[in-house]
């Protein structure tokens, strides 16, 4: 199979008479002559879509389920070319296999950008090859044969499924340029599909990684060190003591609890104590210090400058400045941290479980215990969500290494306190915006120094308003923690939107703008002569603001205080319009307006679950998320007093997108950026209150 | 001492530690991984099973305290998969992960037998007590409205659209 590696498409016929159409999710679009006709392997069709002499269309799904609709998502494209009735389509989850895919990850919302094309090219391929079989049959010219719902309909009214043409399909060539639907002809891209995974989810069947469970596994739990501490000794005397309790351990600062059920294994942790050595643990007091050192510093890392800031702000009319700041933040996802490792005694290692990126698990794997990555096999599991927590595989790397000392399969189990104080965190940031007006309200030079606790750069130089400003200076000072941290949804963003766009808001008012016209003129500005480079499309940024306001009446709702934000993020542009009232002397959002351009919207439904669910993400953790440290340890814990937002306390959604029919872009986490910022600008247009911290402080 | 109880219809008896949570009862010992564990201190909902009928969250449940009792997870609420709550989830298309929905759908079951034309507000506050981190909360609300119309046969009010 060496040569499927450069392949994009290969066909193959199988001992069942079955058409099997190898191709590959991720590569390079096909290039002539990059095709190989060679024989499965048995048993193991992955890469490939199937499709059996009944009629069956199998597709297997490569990218890791977090929630986010890939694997009912990508089926749909190949469907949809393939011209199958969605009803005979089986979607199946392939395993970790580095062999058929490349990015078998989920992260960035790059999915669907990445593959489109990919998986339009693999079903349209097939497609053809059912007509030339069909045609080859009937004796007819192909250009007299058609294609629908899983048949091929000949010019006297000839008939035959794609299932009783497979074996002869099957001994084709592969046609290099396949034909494409017109966009207009789509039956299943752009329509409602159902989650691939709904009658599991809905009848309780053990999809996620916490179910896992597999012959002589046992179950285990780690007690982590305070950040920035090491452990100095354990007492597990009476844990040890404790019935079905297997082990107690320590390794890397760590003490692992293993037995044979959880809560045997809850029950002995409790009574295992630690000690720590540690200096200088940081509190939420550290962290205000290195945020105020940070901004006075001389010395920051300039990301971007653009004409002279110094010398504009000099002339400028007015001075508009604000400090906005957001605090460390727990992933929290549903479903806690979770893995399956075993490390067996000939070197083989299996991994099993949730993670967001299963190759990097077995490289990490395989470099820690010292073994052939071939020899590491990983299995994918349904996640109960990740929004990035899971894109950090130190909970693989724990259970494998648990698993290689105890030599035995080990399920290892983070409680929720675990997950929300042993983890990875979205950065704390504070930034510092300026704002020189010129005398009619015209933003003349705009500033902004963002200072990140492990945030690496916490700016976004090239957004969205940079590139119709004159002067522009945008640094970064990153301060070293000792709390770990990694992407959140929509990393840095989803912080730096709401700050950036509650910023502009208080430009507008400043210059006496309209909020949605002066990003318009500025837009106008980006296109015609913009300043230095630009990274996003005026003309898309344009559309989604003006639909927007239009479907949101904006500023003409009587009664009704309104927030405007607009956000470019993961290539895809996203305008927000919150409503705002007041109850009881307190605002109260009472609905959002999104009107999002992530080009072709592949699937409606799972589409408009990613837009509200983004929507209701951002809101929630604006307003409540609340995370602090005190001695290297955080709080809260638990979800009693970190407080996630609930069912009744949401506004109202509608969810617009934009029908332009460019190839689609993110879609997972673009709508959470924009959203801090229109729920705080309706917030101060309902109250004339603005909120420079989250959570909000209403 | 062996504690008995019905699981789904089915009578078992178990030898187990007493104080063991019900949650983990059936996750560990019984097999049924479809009650979820999310915070284990009846915060989130995620492992809501029902106690002779009631909804209850059994993370902080002793086996102890349902000796005797009936008990019905996700995996007993429709032989099927085909219960009114089951069918408007799938309908409307609620799940984004997935993860919370089992106590979710068993919450707003227990909710339809005892209301089974609920209200809005009736609906809303019926189900705030569990967590969705997806934020599926507009798709749920809508689908315990479509289930308590296909339940009490009325051709749906709502229109088949998801929220
Ligand atoms: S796990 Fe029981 S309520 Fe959260
Ligand atoms: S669907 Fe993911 S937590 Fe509810």
């Amino acid at each position: 199979m060496k040569n499927t590696r450069r392949s994009f498409l290969q066909k193959t016929a199988l001992a069942t008479g079955a058409f099997c159409l190898g191709f590959d999710w991720f590569k390079a679009e096909g290039k002539a002559g990059a095709m190989v006709a060679s024989a499965v392997e048995a048993g193991r069709f992955n890469a490939y879509l199937e499709i059996s002499s009944l009629g069956k269309v199998i597709l297997y799904s490569p990218n890791p389920e977090i929630g986010q609709g890939i694997k009912t998502a990508f089926p749909v494209v190949v469907a949809e070319e393939l011209d199958v009735d969605w009803k005979d389509v089986e979607v199946r989850q392939a395993n970790l296999d580095t062999q058929h895919f490349e990015r078998q990850l989920t992260g960035g919302s790059g999915a669907l950008k990445h593959s489109w094309d990919r998986l339009r090219k693999a079903g349209a391929t097939a497609r053809q090859m059912f007509i030339q079989a069909a045609a080859q049959t009937w004796k007819v010219d192909i250009s007299t044969c058609k294609t629908a719902g899983g048949f091929v309909l000949g010019p006297a009214g000839q008939k035959a499924s794609y299932g009783s043409l497979a074996s002869l399909a099957a001994t084709l060539t592969v046609p290099t340029e396949p034909t494409y639907k017109n966009r207009k002809d789509y039956k299943i891209i752009g329509k409602r599909t159902k989650g691939v995974d709904n009658a599991n989810v809905v009848t309780g069947k053990p999809v996620f990684g916490l179910d896992i469970e597999k012959p002589g596994m046992v179950i285990a739990q780690i007690i982590r060190p305070p950040f920035g501490a090491t452990l100095k000794s354990f007492d597990a005397a009476d844990a040890l003591k404790m019935p079905g309790i297997i082990d107690v351990l320590s390794f890397k600062n760590k003490v692992a609890i293993v037995g044979q059920s959880t809560w045997q294994v809850m029950q002995a942790r409790a009574a295992v104590s630690c000690k720590y050595d540690g200096q200088n643990l940081e509190s939420e007091s550290t962290h205000k210090k290195w945020f105020d050192e940070g901004m006075a510093a001389d010395k920051a890392q300039v990301q971007r400058k653009d004409g002279d800031f110094q010398m504009a702000m000099s002339k400028a009319a007015k001075v508009v400045e604000a400090t906005y700041e957001c605090p460390f933040i727990s992933h929290s996802p549903m479903e806690p941290m979770n893995f399956f490792a075993d490390v067996r005694a000939d070197g083989s290692v299996l991994l099993a479980g949730p993670t967001q990126v299963p190759q990097s698990a077995q490289k990490a794997v395989a470099t820690l215990l010292k073994v052939d990555e071939k020899k590491v096999e990983v299995e994918l599991s349904k996640m109960g969500g990740g929004f990035g927590r899971r894109l950090n595989n130190d909970f693989a790397l724990e259970a494998a290494e648990l698993s290689s000392l105890i030599k035995k399969p080990v399920k290892v189990m983070w409680t929720r306190e675990d997950d929300m104080m042993g983890g990875i965190y979205r950065p704390a940031v504070r930034y510092h915006f300026k704002a020189g007006l010129d005398a009619s309200g015209n933003m003349i030079a705009f500033y902004l120094r963002g200072v990140g606790l492990n945030a690496g750069n916490a700016t976004r130089q090239d957004n969205f308003p940079v590139g119709a400003i004159d002067n522009v200076l945008i640094e970064s000072v990153n301060q070293v923690s000792s709390v770990t941290t990694g992407p959140w949804r929509a990393p840095i963003t989803n912080f730096l939107g709401y700050a950036e766009q509650a910023f502009l808001d208080e430009v507008a008012e400043a210059g006496g703008k309209d909020p949605v016209q002066m990003r318009l003129d500025w837009l106008a500005r980006a296109k015609n002569n913009p300043v230095g480079k630009i990274t996003y499309e005026p003309d898309r940024f344009i559309e989604v603001i003006k639909q927007a306001a239009e479907k949101s009446q904006w500023k003409k709702k009587p009664g009704v205080s309104q927030g405007f934000s607009v956000y470019f993020s993961h290539l895809s542009y996203v305008a927000q319009v919150a409503d705002a009232v007041m109850v009881n002397g307190k605002p109260k959002i009472t609905h959002v307006t999104a009107v999002t351009d992530c080009g072709e919207v592949v699937n409606l439904s799972g589409a408009e679950n990613q837009i509200k669910g983004a929507i209701i993400d951002g809101m929630g953790h604006a307003m409540f998320a609340k995370l602090r440290f005190n001695e290297g340890v955080a709080a809260p814990a638990n979800f009693n007093s970190y407080r996630l937002i609930r069912g009744n306390e949401i506004p109202t959604i509608d969810a617009h997108f934009v029908d332009n029919g460019i190839a689609p872009t993110g879609l997972g986490e673009p709508a959470l950026p924009p959203t801090g910022g229109s729920v705080a600008n309706a917030i101060y247009a309902a109250s004339k209150k603005r909120l420079y911290r989250q959570p909000f402080d209403i | 001492m062996s504690i008995q109880l019905t699981i789904n219809k089915k009578k078992v008896s178990l030898d187990i530690d007493p104080n063991t949570p019900l949650l983990w009862t059936l996750r560990d010992h019984m097999s049924l991984k479809g009650t979820k564990y999310g915070c284990g201190i009846a915060q989130c909902g995620a492992c809501t099973v029902w106690v002779n009928g009631e909804a209850t969250r059994s993370c902080v449940l002793p086996l102890s305290a349902v000796a005797n009792a009936d008990i019905t997870t996700i995996e007993g609420l429709s032989e099927k998969g085909d219960h009114p709550v089951q069918v408007a989830w799938d309908q409307l298309d609620v799940p984004q992960c997935g993860y919370c929905q089992a106590g979710q759908i068993m919450t707003a079951a227990s909710l339809l037998k005892k209301k089974p034309k609920p209200s809005a507000t009736e609906i809303v506050d019926g189900m705030s007590g569990n967590i969705c981190r997806c934020g599926t909360y507009h798709r749920i609300q809508e689908a315990v409205k479509l289930a308590s119309d296909l339940a009490t046969k009325k051709k749906p009010s709502t229109t088949k659209k998801p929220a």
